[in-house]
């Protein structure tokens, strides 16, 4: 067994009376596709806004390559190698596709406070940002401006930000919401290859992705993980079934 | 529509033009107004690095204008007196050389912005308007009341500052150095608007979340745009200053950092050029409307409004469009 590259350990945290996460543990490997699911409210997006330092937790710790994160804000998170897709696009939309590329080859390369030499002459950068886009199909889109990009390609240009910032974990917010049928089936395929870069911990609603993606399974409900397994152990979970799966039970 | 690199080429010819028509037509007082409208470009430049590339509206950076423009008054008046400024630990004489002036308005203002962003930029929205305004009354009320240099009502220069054996009381000249000032700092400021830290700083203006998540704290990337743009803004101070050859508290009150902020808007936020066509805009209608009417307020009030409500990107959007892309 190898160590895991990221760790949550015992992480809680209360809005008021509402408990969003209990007492979480949990792991993501090297080379694995870790899915969280769970109902609606469970808790996964409160999950992963502490794991990227966006919110802070009450309790626990989160430990990247076996380091604490725990005190450090979203950017030093970031610089450390949290590459994160959000839930709903979080991208400059005044700029281009590619300037939202070359910002986070820009992050990647952490040498922000330059002042003179101008970034669309930078080659280096712009392979960079090219590379990205043209790995998830935005090649030809370039010069658009991201408020005029549809949804699904805004959830892809989400990920090509995140590659460039070549990370050494990857937290995905829902990258299939809006993608459509064929945009999810390319987006699989995509992410599946990508977990031999740096391991993916993904919350994602469409349970066929999740299925045919992950390698193991963390099941929240209520901010608890109720269950963590292979899919097939999560299929065959009875607390699964009836906590979570239910009517859906014939997948 | 215009392209808007031509746009600006045909602004910055304009601004030359004028005063060499009123050189040739024996009018300084035309070329005066030029070199008024040119320093309230650079100041405006200034703000726009702050206002425009970082989203911060600053109503204190009359706070910066009158740093410099006392930076100028202090030193000028120790060497017009030949009194020193200061005898211990070390002696610091006054100086009428305007290179050593400008640098003392930039450095001073540029501390001045920094100590001010780091207590200001924890706030974000009305707050920062409200402390960074607060900042400004209190070096305005501080200067009035400080009767060293001449409290309420300011200091007199006798004699505008020198540079480099040229004439500076001979208002062409004056223009020139103004000008070739302003030259200056729009190359700057547009070199900075296409670097890697004008692209984080668009980003964080835009979309915070985006640039923590790329690893930069918008913080750090708003404290140097402030510090930046503050230091520009008291170079105008200093040249505004020497302008009149007096300096008073007017120069930090709100009036004042309201003014900049016209400039800014009226020419158009966020692009390079804008403040200058804004600064030139607002000289001439001060000069044209100035002449029918006392209340001509009034008159820019409303072009203001028509420009806020219907032509967001300022004079220069309205001309030459949406801004150009990345390349």
């Amino acid at each position: 067994m190898t160590d895991p590259i990221l760790e949550t350990r015992g992480i809680s945290k209360n809005f008021g009376a509402l408990v969003a996460s209990k007492d979480i543990t949990l792991d993501l490997r090297r080379g694995e596709i870790h899915a969280l699911i769970g109902p609606n409210g469970a808790g996964k997006s409160t999950l992963i806004q502490q794991i990227a330092g966006a919110l802070r937790p009450d309790g626990g710790r989160i430990m990247l390559s076996g380091e604490d994160v725990t005190p450090l804000g979203t950017a030093a998170r970031a610089r450390k190698g949290m590459g994160r897709t959000f839930q709903i696009s979080s991208l400059a939309m005044e700029y281009t596709v590619l300037q939202n590329a070359l910002l986070g080859a820009l992050g990647q390369r952490g040498d922000v406070f330059r002042f003179f030499r101008p970034v669309a002459r930078d080659a280096q950068l712009r392979e960079a940002a090219e590379t990205a886009l043209a790995r998830v199909g935005l090649s030809d889109m370039h010069h658009m401006r991201t408020a005029e990009l549809s949804h699904g390609q805004r959830r892809q240009l989400e990920v090509a930000v995140a590659l460039t910032l070549q990370p050494r974990v990857f937290l995905m917010d829902e990258p299939m919401a809006g993608l459509g049928t064929e945009g999810t089936t390319q987006m699989v395929g995509f992410l599946d290859g990508l977990r031999a870069e740096a391991p993916i911990l993904l919350i994602e609603h469409d349970m066929d992705a999740v299925f045919a993606l992950a390698d193991r399974i963390s099941v929240l409900v209520y901010g608890e993980v109720i269950a963590t397994g292979t899919a097939a152990e999560i299929r065959a979970n009875p607390r699964v079934r009836e906590a979570y799966l239910g009517e859906e039970a014939a997948i | 529509m215009i392209r808007e690199s031509t746009l600006n080429a045909a602004l910055l010819i304009l601004l030359l033009a004028v005063p060499l028509a009123a050189l040739l037509l024996d009018e300084p007082f035309i070329i005066t107004l030029a070199t008024r409208a040119v320093i309230f470009a650079i100041a405006g430049v200034g703000l726009n690095l702050a206002l425009g590339f970082g989203g911060l509206v600053s109503l204190g950076h009359a706070a910066f204008f009158g740093i410099g423009g006392y930076a100028m008054g202090i030193l000028a008046y120790h060497a017009q007196t030949f009194t020193p400024i200061m005898e211990w630990p070390f002696v610091i004489q006054g100086t009428k050389a305007m290179p050593v002036i400008w640098l003392t308005a930039v450095v001073a203002s540029a501390i001045a912005a920094l100590g001010i962003g780091v207590l200001s930029l924890r706030t974000t929205g009305i707050y920062f308007i409200m402390i960074t305004l607060a900042f400004g009354q209190m070096l305005f009320f501080f200067t009035i009341s400080w009767p060293a240099y001449g409290g309420e009502d300011g200091l007199s220069i006798y004699v505008r500052n020198g540079f480099a054996g040229l004439n500076t009381m001979d208002p062409i000249t004056f223009f020139a150095i103004c000008y070739g000032l302003l030259l200056a700092v729009l190359w700057l400021v547009s070199r900075i608007a296409r670097s890697p830290f004008g692209l984080a700083l668009g980003a964080a203006r835009q979309n915070e979340a985006r640039i923590q998540a790329v690893g930069q704290r918008p913080f750090t990337l708003y404290l140097v745009a402030f510090t930046i743009s503050g230091a520009i803004t008291g170079l105008a101070g200093a040249l505004f200053a020497d302008l009149n050859r007096f300096v008073s508290p007017t120069m930090f009150s709100w009036q004042t950092s309201g003014e900049i902020m016209v400039f800014v808007i009226l020419g158009g936020v966020g692009r390079v050029f804008g403040p200058v066509a804004g600064a030139a805009m607002f000289i001439f209608l001060e000069h044209v409307l100035g002449g029918l009417s006392e209340f001509w307020h009034i008159y820019l009030g409303a072009i203001l409004l028509g420009i806020v409500l219907f032509a967001r990107g300022g004079l220069i959007g309205l001309v030459s469009g949406r801004e150009v892309a990345d390349d």
